[in-house]
Parts: structure tokens; sequence; C-alpha cells
């Protein structure tokens, strides 16, 4: 077999892996070994295929793709309500998150404000989001490097925020709850009490993670100088959210570039990055990601001003012609949507910019020449969903 | 043997009650362990009860598992190597039997007190790195065989941590013999006081913890887990195995954690050893598997504890950790050991 | 006071944790289903009930299902007039209200949308079944489950909007 380029070989071991047909190439590269589609540290249905010189990667190469669940297709033809409950499912962890942005760019070209309780709880919904979805990352983290006790905390802690979104929308991973123009129901009495002492517990999870994991000497042998990636490297890539400020740059969407509609400018709260840029940092920022969350939603949750919740919209809606674009720093990272309407009660055209996607195409830079089980940290810390992924 | 049965047997039915008793404990072990460390300790740590079902509070839950196991297709993959695939785990579970044969429970419940004892139970313990081989090569997955080769590496890294851990006791003890140890300890004093006897975990402080690590690292359990690496490569040699064989591996891996857990308990704990009671008497011979039991389940509920917390180490990190670290810190231990026994 | 080192403080968690789950006063935190249930919160969304009186057969609620899974048949009939010498008005009859919960994402658009409040959640979820045709809850069945719909909460303070009534026989 005389093939001589590497990606027509890749393409090649791609096709034989396939059709179940164990071609070594060891005169090339070395063993090519399948990570496949199920497979316990991708994080759903990623398939990467490695080429290991024993165990040392040569190249990595992710595949994504088996979850693609035609979202940006199925969004032509879906009015905005039904695009709303749909987009929950992208991203499941952080549910509310989804939505976010989609409402705030049809708002954009509906030249609608949400009255100001309305900011203020949607904010505070996002945040709970992102607490939800980064506690489970930790625990996730635990249990890809060995330690399975975290995951479990994680699992029992979250539940604390799953039931207060619970206690408000009705569901606990797709909330369905934004509105063009506001939220669908104010909160229930005594929520805000509630969701304080949830707070706390998730601060004492993390404190707990944070003994268990982060300061545990293994874990950080494990992660520290692993997977190094530079500040240029990681803007060229495209990377967001805690990937990229854990290389070095601040830059967060929500202090730098936050939407209208949100209500990040009437909280005190710090942006974190670290210097490093290895897997330990990426891992330790969304620690504090977290802590500074839950800090963030205490003091929403004490300011919340009175109002309606929605503002007039029209009953059956129907956005005017135009296009919006509206990035917003989602848990995961920048999500984006592009919303193209014609006049319509359906958009015309909805693009989907998703973190996990960039996240995951740094993957083959970054792992080169590393250790097997440094593929795994590095996976682990990049933290993508294969439902942000493939869509 | 005699003294306790209070009869005169025959070699041949000697030999056989001990088989038989062999037989029977090593699955009832492996199952003891199992279920109080593995589903109802781990469980515990994890904020939730563990199986509730199956039997009273769900003790029997790993009889259930054994027997579904049991009743499961015999798969071979196509392109394994048929016999050696078959043989892998029958080697694993022999080594761990073979184990028993030195552990001892009271003054004459041992089923042979071999003159060499430990270097005995060493020597025996190696096999299964063999058997780990074969299944790791004999299963045609790429997966396997990575775990396998990383289990050779580390178990074959980690024996010398053990053997000179061990020396340490040797050289206080002064023989090899298993009950010749359980005796010096017992015979021992401290500071003058001579109750409680002499366990060697006081002196041998830093030789029980490199045994302890090493007995974690020959056992594949976390943090040096490579090997069975559950996230990453998903079972590492066992991936293959599926049914009675994979319950040969799990039986071989708690049969071998309770025989290492009682091979620390009388190196460094005591052994059989009641204090302020006569090590000759026959009271011992009923005193003393109790004891034993406590001591081997506190080792093992070590073993454990650092079995669910920590993440795992790399392999690279796990050989640094062998060859740089524990090895030096175990020949001055048996440096500092000697110097003071003779001017002791 | 030196620093403990983080491989010690681990231990010291787990350790922690199973004191605190085996303690009569903290136990552990799952829940022995299906002998001891967890309450949901009141607005859970778990079976959807139907108030038949005030359903008209408008299909709003079917057209704007992303699932399509409600099913509604109806007939026009004369109702008798409001008044002593009016007209006859004519009313949609319900004949069939069918909802495929096979199909149902629990997105809520259907009673959000309903112009009549004729539709409620409730947060009934034991309804499983070995068939799945057993899932389509018929205009009976999702008429029962209104037995289970719970009051409408009282809001926060700040809040200016109105706690609606649920219809009770």
């Amino acid at each position: 077999m005389t093939v001589t380029d590497s990606q027509k070989l890749a393409y090649v071991a791609a096709q034989a892996a396939d059709a179940r047909v164990n071609l070594e190439f060891e005169t090339d590269d070395g063993m090519t070994l399948n990570m496949g589609p199920q497979h316990p540290a991708t994080h759903g249905t990623l398939r990467i295929i490695a080429k290991l010189d024993g165990e040392q990667v040569v190249s990595c190469e992710p595949l994504p793709g088996y979850m693609h669940r035609g979202y940006e297709k199925l969004c032509e033809v879906r009015t905005y309500p039904q695009v709303t409950a749909l987009v929950n499912r992208i991203d499941w962890l952080g549910s509310f998150a989804n939505e976010v942005p989609f409402i705030l760019a049809a708002e954009e070209l509906m030249g609608i404000e949400a009255p100001p309780r309305a900011q203020h709880i949607r904010t505070i919904l996002f945040e709970l989001s992102r607490v939800a979805n980064i506690s489970l990352f930790l625990g996730d983290l635990g249990i890809q490097l060995g330690g399975l006790t975290i995951g479990f905390y994680a699992f029992r802690d979250r539940e604390h925020v799953l039931n207060q979104i619970e206690a408000v929308t009705g569901g606990r991973f797709h909330p369905n709850f934004d509105r063009i123009g506001g939220l669908k129901d104010d909160l229930p009495k005594g929520w805000i009490a509630e969701t304080h002492t949830a707070m706390q517990k998730l601060r004492d999870f993390c404190n707990q993670a944070e003994d268990l994991l982060i300061g545990n000497e293994i874990f950080q042998a494990r992660t520290r100088g692993v997977g190094i990636i530079p500040p240029e490297v990681a803007l060229s890539y495209g990377l967001s959210g805690p990937n990229l400020r854990g290389s070095g740059v601040e830059w967060d969407l929500r202090k730098h570039a936050c939407p209208k509609g949100l209500a990040y400018d009437k909280v005190d709260w710090k942006v974190w990055t670290h210097p490093d840029g290895d897997s330990f940092s990426r891992c330790w920022i969304r620690l504090q990601e977290t802590r500074e969350a839950t800090k963030i939603v205490d003091q929403l949750l004490d300011t919340i001003p009175a109002g309606p919740v929605m503002a007039k919209v029209p009953r059956i809606i129907k956005v005017p012609e135009g296009e919006a674009y509206v990035e917003t720093e989602n848990p995961l990272g920048a999500m984006g949507y592009y919303v193209v309407s014609k006049g319509d009660l359906v958009p015309f055209r909805v693009k989907i910019r998703s973190a996990s996607f960039n996240n995951v195409s740094i993957v083959p830079w970054v792992t080169r020449g590393v250790l097997v089980p440094d593929v795994i940290s590095i996976l682990a810390s990049l933290y993508f969903i294969l439902g942000d992924i493939d869509r | 043997m005699n003294t306790v049965l209070a009869l005169d047997l025959a070699y041949w039915q000697e030999t056989s009650i001990k088989v038989l008793v062999v037989a029977i404990l090593v699955p009832t072990t492996a199952l003891i362990l199992g279920i109080v460390f593995l589903f109802k300790v781990m469980s515990w740590m994890q904020s939730r009860l563990g199986p509730q079902e199956a039997g009273p509070r769900g003790l029997l839950q790993l009889l259930a598992d054994g027997v579904k196991f049991l009743q499961k297709e015999d798969l071979v993959p196509d392109r394994a190597d048929r016999i050696v695939f078959k043989m892998a785990p029958m080697i694993v579970l022999i080594s761990t039997v073979l184990l028993y044969v030195i552990i001892p429970a009271g003054p004459d419940l041992i089923v042979e007190d071999l003159p060499t004892g430990i270097f005995f139970a060493l020597a025996v313990s190696s096999l299964s790195v063999i058997g780990i081989l074969m299944a790791g090569w004999a299963s045609a997955n790429k997966y396997s065989l990575m775990g396998g080769l990383r289990a050779a590496g580390q178990l074959i890294a980690y024996e010398l941590p053990m053997v000179l851990a061990v020396v340490g006791v040797v050289i206080q003890a002064g023989t090899l013999s298993m009950q010749g140890i359980v005796l010096a300890q017992a015979n021992g004093e401290i500071f003058g006081f001579s109750g409680f006897g002499n366990p060697f975990i006081l002196t041998q402080f830093v030789g029980f913890f490199i045994f302890l690590a090493a007995v974690q690292a020959e056992l594949t359990q976390a943090p040096f887990d490579m090997p069975v690496a559950e996230s990453e490569i998903v079972g590492g040699y066992q991936v293959e195995y599926s049914g009675f064989r994979f319950l040969f591996f799990f039986l071989g891996e708690f049969a071998t954690a309770f025989a290492f857990a009682a091979i620390t308990s009388v190196l460094f704990l005591g052994g059989w050893y009641v204090p302020f009671v006569d090590p000759t008497s026959d009271l011992q011979n009923y005193l003393g598997p109790i004891v034993l039991f406590g001591k081997i389940m506190f080792v093992s509920f070590l073993i454990f504890w650092f079995r669910f917390t920590y993440p795992r180490f790399r392999e690279d990190q796990l050989q640094t950790f062998a060859w740089k670290f524990l090895i030096p810190l175990s020949l001055v231990n048996i440096l500092a050991t000697a110097v003071l026994k003779v001017v002791f | 006071m030196p620093k403990v080192p983080g491989m010690i403080k681990g231990l010291g968690v787990t350790f922690g944790e199973m004191v605190n789950t085996l303690k009569p006063s903290g136990g552990p935190v799952t829940v022995q289903y299906p002998h001891e249930k967890e309450e949901p919160t009141a607005r859970a969304r778990g079976v959807i009930a139907l108030h038949e009186e005030n359903c008209t057969a408008c299909m709003l609620c079917s057209r704007e299902c992303p699932d399509w899974c409600i099913y509604i048949e109806a007939h026009k009939t004369l109702a008798p007039p409001r008044r002593e010498g009016g007209k006859p008005r004519q009313v949609n009859d319900l004949d069939r209200f069918s909802i495929d919960y096979s199909l149902c994402m629990y997105c809520g658009i259907c009673v959000e949308v309903c112009p009549f409040e004729a539709l409620f959640w409730s947060p009934e979820y034991e309804y499983s079944e070995v068939r799945i045709a057993d899932l389509l809850h018929d205009k009976d069945r999702l008429g029962e489950w209104m037995e289970t719909v719970p009051d409408f909460e009282p809001y926060e303070a700040g809040s200016e909007a109105k706690v609606k009534k649920v219809p009770r026989p």
C-alpha cells in the first residue's frame, strides 16, 4: 500500500477501522487505536483515531458527527417558541444557557427589551445553569482520572441547583423558560431563600472538590504541564470560555462584550485567568468560576427589582426581516446564534456557533507527542459536550 | 492441626481437609471483602447506601452477581489465542490460592508452616504477572494489550519495594517463617512492657507504608490502577473476558487483597496474637482467627480507602515513584533496621 | 501550622462523608425508590391534564406542538342561546382529545398557548406502561389527571403577576 500523504493515511485508517479490518500501518506511524464512539472517556459519542508509538501519541484526530441531530435545519421549520423548546437540548447540562442567546437575538430583531425584573431573573437562571454545568465537570474530572468519589458528590450537590431550576421552570434539565420579551412566569414564594441555601451548599461542594481533587498531589501531577496551549494558538483556534482564560487571555463575554438583556453590569464580580495554559489551569479556573457564579447569584437574588416579568408582545410572534448575531458566555464557552429572519413565523436560517466545536478542534494540535493517559487528561480539561459539538 | 481436632489423622486426610478449607475460604473471603468494601464502604463514602435488594440489606449482592456471571455465555474472541486466553485467569487464581498456604490463623491453624514462609508468599504472588500478560496478549485487542503491558511493567516494578520492606521485618524477627514472625512480635516488649507484645508497625512504620503502597500496586488498585484504567482502556487486560472467566479475575483480585491484608497484619500488626494471652495456649486457636480477621478488615479498609479517594497515577509517574522513591527509602530502612538490631 | 498535604485532606473528606452517611442524623442522600418517593415541586412538568369544559377545540395546542402529538377531533353543534329569544350558538363539541406521551417532549407550549386555560401541568410522573400504545392518553384519562393538578403557588415579593386559579369540580 503506497500512501505517502499523512492525511490520506488517516482517511484510509478510518475507513479500515470502519470496516473492522485490522490494518496495522506499522511501517509508517505506529499502532492505530480507535477510541470509538462508545468510550467512557469521551463525553458522548466522540470518535478519536489515535496513532500510537508505544504509549506515545503520534497523531490524534477527533471525528465528531455521531450525534448530529440537524438543529440548524430543524430550526428552519419551527416557530420561535418551538425553537426555544428544542434548543435546550444542545448543551444539555447548561440547559437554560442555550436559550438565552437565541432569545436575545430574536429580541434584537423585534426591537423589544425585556423588563428589568425579567433581565435580572434571566441572569440568575443563566448563572444557575453555569453552576450546574461546571459542578458536573468537577465530578466528571474525577471520574476520568480515577477518583470516582467526587463524581458522586457532584451529582449529589447538583441536585440542589436542579431542584431550584425545577421549582421555577418545571423542568430540571430542559427549562424552556425564556420567552421573547421576558420570561414565562415569575418566581414562586420562598424561592429566593431556598436558592441562597443551595448556593451555600454548592460552595461547600467546591471546597470539597478542592480538598479531594484539585488539591490532590496525584491530580496535580497528572495535569500540571500537560497540554499546554499558548495564548496565540488558543486565539487562533477559536477557543473560548475557561479554555481561553486558562491560557492567560483575559476575555469574558459577560464583562467585555455583554449583550443587552442580561444584568451583569449590576453585579460586582471577577474574571479568573491563569497564566500557565496547561490542563490544571483550566480545571482550576472552572472551580473558581463556579464559586464566582454562586456569589453572583447571591448578589442578584438580593437585588431583584419589582415589576412585570414579560413585556408587551403580540400573541403570534412574527419577527420582522433582518439578521442578528448574539454571543454569550455559556458555561462551555462562547455560544452564539446567528438568526436570519424574512418576516415569517419561522426563522429563515439559524446558525449556531457552539463553543465545544472549536474547543475540540485543538485536540490534534495539543496531543502531539503526549502519552495516552495525558490524552484523557487533556480531553477532560477541555470539557466539551457532544450535543454542543454536533448539534 | 492434630491438637485442634484432637484426632490422629493420616497425612492424606489432613491434607484433604486443608485443601477443602482453602477451597471454601478463597471465594468466601473474596465475597466478604467485595461486599463490605467494594459495595458497602464505597457506597457510604459516596453518600449512598449501596445495594439493598438482594438479601438482607443487600449483603447477598455479590452472591447474586456470582450466579449471574456463571450463567453467561462463554465468549472467546475470534482472533484470540484460545488456549492462552482460557488459561490466563486460571494462573491468576492459582497464584492467589497458593498464597493462602502460609497464612497463620492461630498457633496450629496454618496449612503448612514453611520455614521460608514469607519468601514463598512473595515468590508465588509474582506468578499472577504471567497470567495478566497472557490475558493481555491473547485477547487480540489493542486495549488489552496496552493494559497487559502496563500491568507487566507496574507489577514487576513494585515487587522490589515489597520484598525490601519485608526484609526489614525479617531482620527484626530473625526468621522467615510466618509463625516465627508472629511469635517474635508476641514475645517482644515495648520499653520493658510485655503485655501487648511488640507489633513491628511501631518500629517498621516506614516499612509498613512502603509495603502498603506496594500491595496497592500489586493489586492494581487506584492510585496504581493504570492496567485496569476504567475510563481509559475500559478494563485493560480484562476487557475481553466475560462470564465465569471474568469471575476468576474478580475473585483473584479480591482474594489476593484478603491474602495480602492477612500478610500485612501478620508482618506488622502481630497476626493472630491476642494481647495478654499466652501465645502457646490452646485458647489462641479459637481467638486467633477472630483477631486476625479484625486486623485484616482494618488493613483492607486502608487499602480501599486509598482506592476510593485518589485519582490514578500516570504510568511513568508510577514507575518513578517505585524506582526513585520507594526503593531508596526501603534500602535506607533496611540499613537503619540492621544497625539498630545490632545496637539494641 | 504547616499546610496539610492535599492527599491527607482528601482522605479526611471521604472518611467524613462515610461517617455522615452512617450517622442517624445524616443519612445517605439517596432515596430508596420505590419504597420512599421524593416529592417533585408544584410546577414540575409531569403530565398534562385537560379540563374539558374550557376546551373549544380551537386546535391551537395541536398546531403549536413541536412533535404534533396532540390529536383533536370535534364537530359543530348548536348550543341553546344565552338569553331568551336569542339565536342558537354554534359551538365545537369535543369528540377526541388525545396526547401521545411517547412523542411528547414536555415543553409546555400547548399549555401556554391555550387561550381558554383548558390544559394544566401536573407533577405526576408514574404512568409508565408496558406497551407503547398505552401511552396515548385519551380524553377521559386526561380528565382524570385534573385531580392531581396542584393549586398555583403565590409569587415572590415584588412580582406583578396574578396567581391563576385551577378550575375544580
